[in-house]
């Protein structure tokens, strides 16, 4: 490589569990080749978190930041936004960032129930004046200040536009080192709005299971009611199973666990609802034409939200359940 | 001013368009809350269709499609069926009420059969009030 | 005028951290507030998922120890369906979990600990980091490092799935057993890691214990916390991180209570404060008595040493020599040192080390039977665990068809909440006193006492190349910035 000024690439992290960031260290020896070709200008799980030396940056200053975690608080969003200004490209990384994520689950309740549940009704919790973390509160010494907690939690694209998407929980570092190199390398890069670091052909076309091509299912199963034989594609068994609807990239990690999966790549490029290619897939292999055969067979779908949209409730169409 | 529901239906081209075609030369008269939307076939509706009406503003979903055994694509029907048990038993744990999302067979000379339909939903969409869906994009932060 | 010092960010492991350092006019620390500013609220969003999922869900609570809430999990989903896990099945699990101590307690040593000592407590920052260690002690025994870390992750790689967030679990069991060649293959690491264990604590005594200035830091600094220390002990009272019961002990090393998972909340209650989103868990029996030290005050820690604290020894011989050794030369049990945590946490390592070999040499780890069959649907279980940062309860409820109606969850660094604010205080109190002019060294030192606790934030840190910056504000009552250290 000649004298190019090296990238600026940062991380940050928004309501996230530090997976995303523990697969950006686990680029092990590669760390070398990435700080060969790239400052790390900012990365709170590493360097530092003040908010005034991002602002005090140029706009546009950093050249890639790659943003993991949902946006659940008022410092997430901030920080959202400081770093959209602040960046060249900006990256979701990881499903959080991508499509809520895990954390989105909790768009199936409200923050009212939220905090009632951990504050006021959990079990291990005395709370009889019914005390509630507050923003800002005055402490005899001074006033402090947390953020607010919002109702919603929202995908980073639902707070600021979006460069690319890197998916999964975590990406799988190989895929991260892949991009990084081809930006560092000056390939072109895919129009902005691209998923990057995934595939476009689905995880049932990188996974090891015996599979047919006409699924059937007559009877769903929780995974634990089949002994799985390890061998038989998951939805053969009658066990629900992301592949067909979830891009590939991830190596089939769960499936090498022999655990079904649960679409944290999101869905291919052509669906605008990631539980959506799902449904129309299972309703593809229900062996039933009787609407009585069909609710039977339904019956056992135990947690159709939490299952198609495990990583993805605030990316999908209806964002979150309707609660009035 | 009395609520007036709007309902999204999707009718499949062979015989329920048709039918509902038939409702309006034969003059019967039905609630004018449908915006009718044609589809080759029911099992042309896919979840994505549904789940965005509701969410621009859809108070109801109608979809209809040819009597079992009569799809022009054969199976199209049967898989719409399994769609519609599985969007039901999804948008009610997101909160929306099931009768909001209906699938009739209406045939190409079921035209009476179609405005009745038409009727009897909207008077359930009219009694259940406005799309929760509506009342919670409002909120979204 | 009274002074306000902010340390922003610390970061851990459910997500980011603050200090607020309360001055007094004469500029003595007036108060320290360890400020926990996320929530995420798996408690809630748990309900209405099927219970066989949450292994699955709650390992996203935390990616930096996602094994320790797949453990807690799984036990509490094997107790929800009244199972109890096959013998192989039960080895399988304990097997994994000691590769994710070893990955763990190895990162957190050198990369967090040693450059504090090795590099030393107020050096260069640019140097105190894992590449100044390396620098110190040699790259061979870098290189070591990485790949003994690297070796423990493939192991759990392979028996978990998922890198990252493991998919091991299942009611009664796990979904993937162990071939004669891979337990072979396993053999071999496990005596890598003794090896390696052993190596490290020699370090830890060549480099700490040789020198006067680190023994007197960790004997009279202003490290010290005297609370309760909790941890989980098998039949025998010795340190177990899979299962058995929980232990307390007072102050004085006396036994406070010995408690199976289902009694947890006869001992343990949490308390909210209003300016932070994590709760403040004590002793039941003893009360909250605020953030005060001692045998009345129901504060109690849940660390690598309120283990060897709370227990009578170690399950494996070198471990237990190594135990007698630290109680020998700290003057008996309890310690209440906080920096003695890295030397407890390097006895965990070679604990973890000889039971992951014990393991791997059992005829069961290769056995058939993966799981119990299922009989039915208790409804109620509760899982504990020792994470590498503390004991870690998880308790559903469920419906008859074993979707969870409700969930409560007491994470492992979540029990130290109140014990870090107050090892902050003293830390703070103890190095800022009026008329010091604070630099980055106390900064750091401030940092040493938070650092013991969490490995999380910091062995991040530590592991890049370059150091940490930093910087620390002093503002008066309003806000304005009187005074500003930076580190970069
Ligand atoms: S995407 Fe997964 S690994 Fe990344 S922060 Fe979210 S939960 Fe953690
Ligand atoms: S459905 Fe699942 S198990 Fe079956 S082929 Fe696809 S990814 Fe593999
Ligand atoms: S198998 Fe599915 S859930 Fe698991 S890592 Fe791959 S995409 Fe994500
Ligand atoms: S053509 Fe009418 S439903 Fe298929």
């Amino acid at each position: 490589m000649e004298n190019k000024p090296k990238l600026k690439l940062a991380v940050y992290w928004g309501a996230a569990c530090g997976g995303c960031c523990v697969s950006v260290l686990d680029v092990h020896e590669a760390l070398f080749d990435v700080i060969a070709a790239a400052d790390l200008v900012f990365w709170p799980i590493a360097l530092d978190f003040k908010y005034k030396d991002v602002e005090a940056m140029p706009d546009k200053h950093i050249d890639i930041t790659l943003f993991n975690g949902a946006v659940r608080n008022s410092e997430n969003e901030n920080m959202a936004r400081l770093l959209r200004q602040k960046s060249n490209i900006l990256i979701a990384y990881g499903s959080c960032a991508h499509m809520g994520g895990i954390p989105g689950l909790a768009n199936m309740y409200d923050k009212a129930s939220l905090f009632r549940r951990v504050y006021i009704e959990s079990e291990s919790t005395v709370n009889e004046n019914g005390t509630l973390p507050q923003p800002r509160y005055e402490v005899p010494e001074g006033v402090l200040t947390i953020p607010e907690f919002y109702n919603d939690v929202r995908t980073l694209d639902q707070v600021v536009p979006v460069d690319y998407y890197l998916p999964g929980c975590p990406p799988q570092t190989e895929r991260l080192v892949e991009v990084f190199m081809a930006v560092v390398k000056g390939e072109a890069l895919p129009p902005p709005g691209s998923v990057v670091g995934a595939r476009e052909k689905t995880l049932c076309e990188e996974c090891d299971r015996k599979k047919s091509d006409n699924k059937v299912i007559k009877k769903i199963y929780r995974p634990w009611e089949i002994y799985d034989d390890g061998e038989t594609c998951f939805l053969e068994q009658g066990v629900i199973c992301l592949g067909p609807a979830t891009r590939g990239g991830c190596g089939a990690r769960c499936i090498k666990g022999n655990s079904p999966c649960r679409g944290c790549y999101g869905p291919p490029s052509e669906s605008i609802d990631p539980g959506a290619k799902m449904m129309s897939a299972l309703a593809t292999m229900i062996d039933a034409k009787e609407p009585e055969e069909v609710e039977k067979i339904l019956e056992d779908l135990a947690d159709p939200s939490g299952t198609f949209y495990r990583c993805s409730i605030p990316a999908s169409l209806l964002r979150r359940k309707m609660i009035t | 001013m009395e609520f007036q529901p709007k309902i999204i239906a999707f009718l499949c081209n062979w015989c329920s368009y048709t039918g509902a075609d038939l409702a309006g030369t034969s003059r019967i008269k039905y609630a004018p809350n449908i915006r009718v939307i044609r589809v080759m076939c029911s099992g042309r509706v896919d979840p994505t269709f549904v789940l965005k009406s509701f969410t621009e503003g859809a108070d109801g979903v109608l979809i209809c499609g040819c009597h079992p055994g009569d799809c022009h694509y054969h199976e199209g029907n049967y898989k719409c069926l399994r769609r519609y048990h599985l969007l039901v038993k999804y948008i009610e744990q997101m909160g929306i009420r099931p009768e909001r999302l209906r699938l009739e067979w209406v045939s190409a000379s079921e035209g009476k059969i179609f405005a009745e339909i038409v009727n009897e939903m909207v008077q359930t969409v009219k009694a259940l009030g406005p799309s929760e869906v509506k009342t919670v994009v409002e909120t979204l932060t | 005028m009274s002074r306000q010092i902010t340390i922003d960010p610390i970061t851990r492991l459910e997500g980011h951290g603050k200090i607020e350092i309360f001055l007094t006019e004469e500029g003595d620390v007036d108060n320290v507030y360890f400020q926990v500013p996320e929530l995420r609220g798996f408690e809630k969003f748990c309900e209405g998922r099927p219970v066989e999922e949450l292994p699955m869900i709650v390992t996203k609570i935390c990616g930096v120890c996602p094994g320790c809430h797949h453990m807690a999990s799984g036990k509490a989903v094997d107790a929800v369906f009244g199972l109890t896990p096959t013998p192989t099945a039960r080895k399988i699990r304990e097997l994994f979990y000691m590769a994710h101590f070893v990955h763990s307690h190895i990162a957190h040593f050198y990369a967090l600990a040693a450059p504090d000592f090795v590099v030393g407590p107020t050096a260069d920052p640019a140097e105190r980091n894992v590449l100044g260690v390396i620098a110190k002690v040699g790259t061979e025994i870098g290189t070591e490092v990485l790949k003994q870390r690297r070796i423990a992750q493939e192991i759990q790689a392979l028996l978990g799935g998922h890198q990252t967030h493991v998919v091991l679990n299942t009611p009664g069991g796990v979904k993937k057993g162990l071939t004669p060649e891979q337990r072979d293959d396993i053999v071999l690491k496990a005596k890598g890691f003794i090896d390696f264990s052993k190596f490290s604590i020699k370090i830890f005594e060549d480099v700490v214990l040789a020198n006067r200035d680190y023994v007197d830091l960790i004997l009279h600094g202003p490290y010290s916390l005297k609370i309760y220390s909790m941890g989980l002990v098998d039949e025998n009272l010795k340190v177990n991180f899979y299962d058995g019961k929980v232990r307390v002990v007072d102050t004085d090393g006396k036994q406070h209570c010995l408690y199976g998972p289902t009694e947890y909340r006869d001992y343990v209650e949490e308390r909210v404060e209003p300016w932070s989103y994590l709760k403040f868990p004590y002793l039941k029996k003893v009360g909250w008595k605020g953030f005060v030290e001692g045998n009345d005050s129901g504060v109690y820690q849940a660390t690598p040493l309120s283990r060897l604290n709370a227990a009578e020894g170690m399950a494996t011989p070198l471990a237990q020599a190594e135990y007698e050794k630290m109680y020998n030369i700290l003057g008996g049990r309890p310690v209440h040192n906080t920096l003695a945590m890295h030397w407890a946490r390097l006895i965990e390592l070679l604990y973890s080390a000889e039971h992951c070999l014990e393991l791997a040499e059992d005829p069961d780890i290769t056995g058939k039977e993966l799981r119990a069959p299922i009989q039915g649907i208790k409804g109620e279980g509760v899982g504990i665990v020792e994470a590498q940062r503390g004991t870690l309860t998880h308790h559903y409820w469920t419906d008859e068809r074993g979707i969870v109606t409700k969930a409560n969850i007491i994470v492992g660094t979540t029990n130290n909440n109140a014990a870090i604010c107050m090892s902050l205080k003293k830390a703070a109190q103890g190095l800022i006193t009026k008329g010091t002019k604070v630099t980055e060294g106390t900064l750091n030192m401030i940092e040493m006492a938070f650092r013991a606790y969490d490995p999380c934030f910091s062995c991040a840190t530590h592991s890049l190349p370059g150091n940490m910056p930093m910087i620390l504000n002093i503002r008066d009552k309003e806000g304005n910035l009187l005074d500003s250290v930076r580190r970069d």
